[in-house]
């Protein structure tokens, strides 16, 4: 079998794992000099918006253009009276686009063009925008990443609880930000397709998360009735016994999206594909880093503060500085390697364990 | 989950079998029974095929940015003075009124839609002409009353016949004024007046009668295809300049019925003139000498849709007048009362169509009048929006429009079905590389998504208007990646649970409870983000959000009903359950690893072998 499978298999019994919640102070400094930067670009940069934000008109002609960019770029020009800027696509098609212009004028101008161009004007795709319309779908994309942020959230602590809510949400933030910084940075446009792809993130970033929190949870759910590990540890092992699976997701979230791109940027040259799937890119890869490395450490030290977790550390940290005064048993080392991410020892919690038991084979029916 | 675990792998087998044996009989659908899930998706598949090639509609109805079109997005503005204009009822009322507009031009696949709360999105597909389209849904409605000269139906297939106007089933038929009307009907059914003397009960099959003196509607008895006027030749309009025989020759030569004859001929008429109109009753086009306006619109302060409880007349219309309405049109139905019919009548008349022409009995002051007559509820209530019209507070400005050319449209769709092939494509191979054998299960499974996301959409384009655009397909794609990690998940628990030692099956087993609570927790995340996208978002992002809230369902569905059931049935398979090295449960190369768990149990190497006795 493919070496990822033995490697979850020893993921999986622990037997190799990457502290992620102990380096957790690396991971938190890296995330945030990631978002000072994103935040930095955004304010010194500013966001590059297409068109769509500004009103104006994209002309696309027909594939067969014997016109070259520098004359389209002076027919539109004498068309609309604004400054146009051309592209040629992959398909051999020219887009113009024009700033500036509101609908009406657009209109005009599609007309002047066509003919400088010698087109039939029903040949010549145009997409007149008038100013206001991509705020408007900006604004209501906040408004739809707010209510789904208030729901998400409710769903979160009602499903698992407040704190792992809370660390949801300052990933899935932490998501947007650096993909929106990123757009910045780089100079990407942003279209109304970039806010699709942004508002997909939403969805995906949390999806991943929650499948590492679903873990966490089953996992840490007799905790107290153990003294082997802290809270921590069993964080870092639900995120190790989970690797596998985020980095199969991520690949196959990434491999369409990456089809789409290639497609989208490659052969269409631009458009909604090329957008939506240039944030989705961006930020699927943001948010599988932020559920493994931002999110899970986050409810980690969220929960060491509870004083159940607190008592739970004390006791713990205080048995293993007895098992290594009298000189440390194998035994208990080793079956802690051997049961993997298990938390209930069966030898140190007979009673606790039959109840435990009975309660879940109940629920798994 | 590993708590769960543990106890399992920690104990001898003779327990775990103890708590699995109950649990074989409670959820036995998920685990005793897997051809009947499989039967049920599969007849699901069969029946929605089914029903696709029986509807007709075998592929998913494209949009604009696919199939080449126009399509505006109308965004409403406030006027002065009305801040709170913009609402449901005036914004349904605005899209009734452009549905009219832009199919009068005789398109009837243009499609006009409210999205958001403010917008209105009106799509006209290619090979329409868009700029006239575009000039129709721009402006503000406006609404007049005017006396009716002369009015000729015409578009009676092949009937040279007079033929009554008004009425759905386009027979004429004498109200209670008693017209001479052949009620010869114009091919569609003929509705017998249930005439009778009182003023107030309607007697046409459609017979819009005004009660309070107004009736609606009343056969015409001129002969179409006459070039010359009908003997009731115009007569003196109430407002004094009676129809100049440019006008008449305008009338006569009208044919109201082509398309493009129906909006334009009473276009750009001044209210102060006479002019020609068309109007459609029921099937049938009449064509209208109308005389100036004499209400405007603006002056019916309310109108509305009731049904009369008292008398016969079922539904109908109440339209109240302001003040000035009201002496105005006290004026023209005291002149209209005293002629004959059809100069009797008033026309309704809306962007220069005639909606409604009812007849006139009695002058009617006091601001109040009732149209009645053989309405249905939806007729009534669509006169009543149409005489509100003119009061409709509500204007638009264009937001953004958007010309797809035929041939633009095309290569947007086939990127768009590339890009889905590739990344299809890429997802298979990544997972039979990682999977081997398993991923037969994953690539079957995505199958049967594929196919049920297919006849879907194409059957719910017909049903709910969807339309496949651009983002949607993005979403279907975005979809293949959040569908695959479903199995994923699965598969990840199924592996999992073998390395704990366990056999295939029970594996197969445990690790489903598990497996299913992650696949739904998250899949609720996933379809409540694609929910609250689709409800407030406008534009573009909503077919996005709808194929994604799509595919999120589906995946559930499937995983279900398809890929555990499949997962169950396939796990008595020797390849499986023994775990050969294609696979995919290969324990040895999944790990399993035996030294370490002989020193827990002595016997340990065994714990696969040993597991079979309780498959």
């Amino acid at each position: 079998m493919s070496k990822l499978g033995s490697i979850g298999a020893r993921l999986h019994r622990g037997e190799i794992s990457y502290d992620f919640i102990g380096k957790r102070k690396i991971w938190y400094g890296v995330s945030i000099l990631i978002t000072i930067t994103a935040i930095l670009g955004l304010a010194v940069r500013g966001l590059n918006m297409s068109i769509d934000f500004q009103g104006g008109a994209v002309f696309t002609t027909p594939t067969n253009m014997s016109v070259s960019i520098a004359q389209a770029e002076s027919y539109a020009k004498d068309a609309s009276g604004h400054e146009a800027v051309v592209q040629k696509l992959g398909n051999g098609s020219l887009r113009i686009q024009v700033a500036g212009l509101d609908t009406a004028q657009s209109d005009k101008v599609k007309q002047n063009l066509a003919k400088d161009l010698k087109l039939d004007p029903e040949k010549l795709a145009a997409d007149l925008v008038g100013p206001s319309w991509g705020q408007q779908i900006a604004d209501k994309a906040w408004e739809g990443l707010v209510i789904f942020m208030v729901l998400v959230v409710i769903y979160l602590a009602i499903a698992f609880e407040w704190r792992m809510a809370v660390a949801a949400l300052v990933a899935l933030i932490h998501d947007i930000t650096i993909t929106t910084g990123i757009y910045a940075l780089v100079g990407f446009e942003v279209s109304p397709g970039t806010i699709i792809g942004l508002l997909t993130i939403l969805g995906y970033s949390l999806y991943d998360t929650v499948v590492v929190f679903d873990s966490l949870k089953e996992q840490t759910k007799d905790i107290t009735k153990q003294t082997r590990f802290t809270y921590s540890e069993i964080a870092n092992r639900s995120i190790n016994g989970t690797l596998v699976r985020s980095i199969n997701t991520t690949v196959v979230a990434l491999l369409p999206v990456a089809g789409l791109l290639f497609i989208g940027g490659g052969f269409l040259g631009a458009g909604d594909l090329n957008d939506i799937s240039l944030s989705l890119f961006v930020g699927l890869a943001a948010g599988a880093y932020s559920s493994i490395f931002i999110a899970t450490p986050l409810v980690a030290d969220l929960k060491e503060r509870e004083p159940a977790m607190k008592a739970l550390t004390k006791r713990v940290m205080a048995k293993r500085a007895q098992a290594a005064s009298e000189d440390g048993r194998a035994t208990d080392g080793g079956d802690a390697e051997d049961a993997a991410p298990a938390v209930v020892g069966p030898r140190n919690q007979p009673s606790s364990r039959g109840r435990g038991r009975g309660r879940q084979a109940g629920k798994r029916r | 989950m590993a708590a769960e675990r543990r106890p399992g792998a920690e104990r001898p087998e003779r327990e775990y079998e103890k708590v699995a044996a109950p649990k074989k009989g409670r959820s036995s659908s998920a685990q005793g029974k897997p051809g009947r899930s499989l039967a049920l998706i599969l007849i699901a598949i069969v029946a929605l095929t089914g029903g696709m090639f029986a509807s007709g509609h075998t592929t998913p109805r494209l949009g604009i940015d696919l199939a080449g079109g126009t399509s505006i997005t109308l965004t409403a503005v406030n006027q002065p003075g009305q801040p709170n204009a913009i609402n449901k009822t005036n914004m349904d009322t605005a899209v009734d009124i452009m549905n009219r507009r832009v199919n009068g031009l005789g398109v009837s696949e243009t499609e006009v839609q409210t999205q958001g709360d403010r917008n209105i999105i009106v799509n006209i597909p290619r090979g329409t002409n868009s700029k006239e389209a575009q000039q129709q849904v721009g402006t503000t409605a406006k609404l007049y009353f005017r006396p009716v000269l002369q009015r000729e139906p015409q578009g009676a297939t092949g009937h040279p016949t007079p033929s009554s106007s008004s009425g759905k089933s386009g027979s004429p038929s004498p109200g209670a004024t008693g017209s001479p009307s052949p009620s010869a009907s114009t091919g569609s059914g003929k509705q017998k007046a249930t005439g009778s003397d009182t003023p107030s009960a309607s007697a046409t099959a459609q017979g819009r009668a005004v009660t309070d003196g107004l009736k609606k509607t009343s056969p015409t008895p001129s002969a179409t295809g006459s070039a010359s006027p009908t003997a009731t030749s115009p007569s003196p309009s109430p407002s004094g300049s009676t129809g100049s025989s440019d006008l008449q020759a305008r009338y006569a030569s009208l044919d109201c019925t082509k398309p493009s004859a129906q909006n334009s001929a009473g276009q750009g008429a001044k209210p102060g003139e006479p002019t020609v109109a068309c109007g459609k009753d029921g099937k049938i086009w009449s064509k209208f000498l109308l005389g100036p306006v004499s209400v405007d619109g603006q002056d019916v302060k309310k109108a509305q849709a009731v049904f009369d409880t008292q008398g016969a007349s079922g539904w109908q219309v109440q339209m109240t007048f302001d003040s000035k309405g009201a002496k105005k049109f006290a004026d023209i139905t005291g002149q209209l009362a005293q002629k004959t019919s059809p100069q009797n009548e008033f026309a309704i008349v809306l962007d220069d169509q005639v909606v409604s022409h009812p007849f006139v009995q009695t002058a009617i002051s006091g601001g109040q009048a009732e149209i009645s007559g053989s309405f249905n509820q939806q007729d009534a209530q669509s006169l009543a929006n149409m005489l509100s019209y003119g009061a409709l507070p509500l204007s638009f400005k264009e937001s953004s429009v958007t010309t797809v050319t035929a041939a633009l449209g095309g290569q947007q769709l086939h990127a768009g079905l590339l890009a889905g092939a590739i990344g299809l494509a890429l997802v298979i191979i990544y997972l039979v590389f990682y999977y081997r054998g398993l991923s037969l299960i994953a690539v079957a499974s995505l199958m049967v998504s594929a196919i049920l996301t297919y006849v879907i959409m194409s059957l719910l384009g017909p049903a709910i208007h969807f339309a496949l655009n651009l983002p949607a397909v993005c979403g279907a794609i975005v979809a293949i990646g959040i569908t695959a990690d479903s199995f994923i998940v699965y598969f990840e628990r199924i592996r999992d649970e073998i390395r704990e030692g366990r056999s295939l099956r029970p594996a197969v087993e445990r690790a489903w409870p598990r497996a299913r609570r992650t696949v739904l927790v998250s899949d609720f995340v996933s379809f409540l983000a694609a929910a609250v996208l689709f409800i407030v978002t406008v534009g573009k992002v909503q077919g996005f959000a709808f194929t994604l809230g799509l595919t999120t369902l589906l995946d559930v569905v499937v995983v279900f009903l398809f890929t555990k059931p499949l997962m169950t049935l396939l796990a008595r398979r020797k390849f499986f359950a023994n775990g050969s090295k294609w696979s995919g449960l290969d324990p040895k190369s999944l790990g399993v690893n035996p030294p370490l768990r002989r020193t827990r149990r002595p016997a340990g190497p065994t714990a696969g072998p040993a597991d079979p006795k309780e498959a």
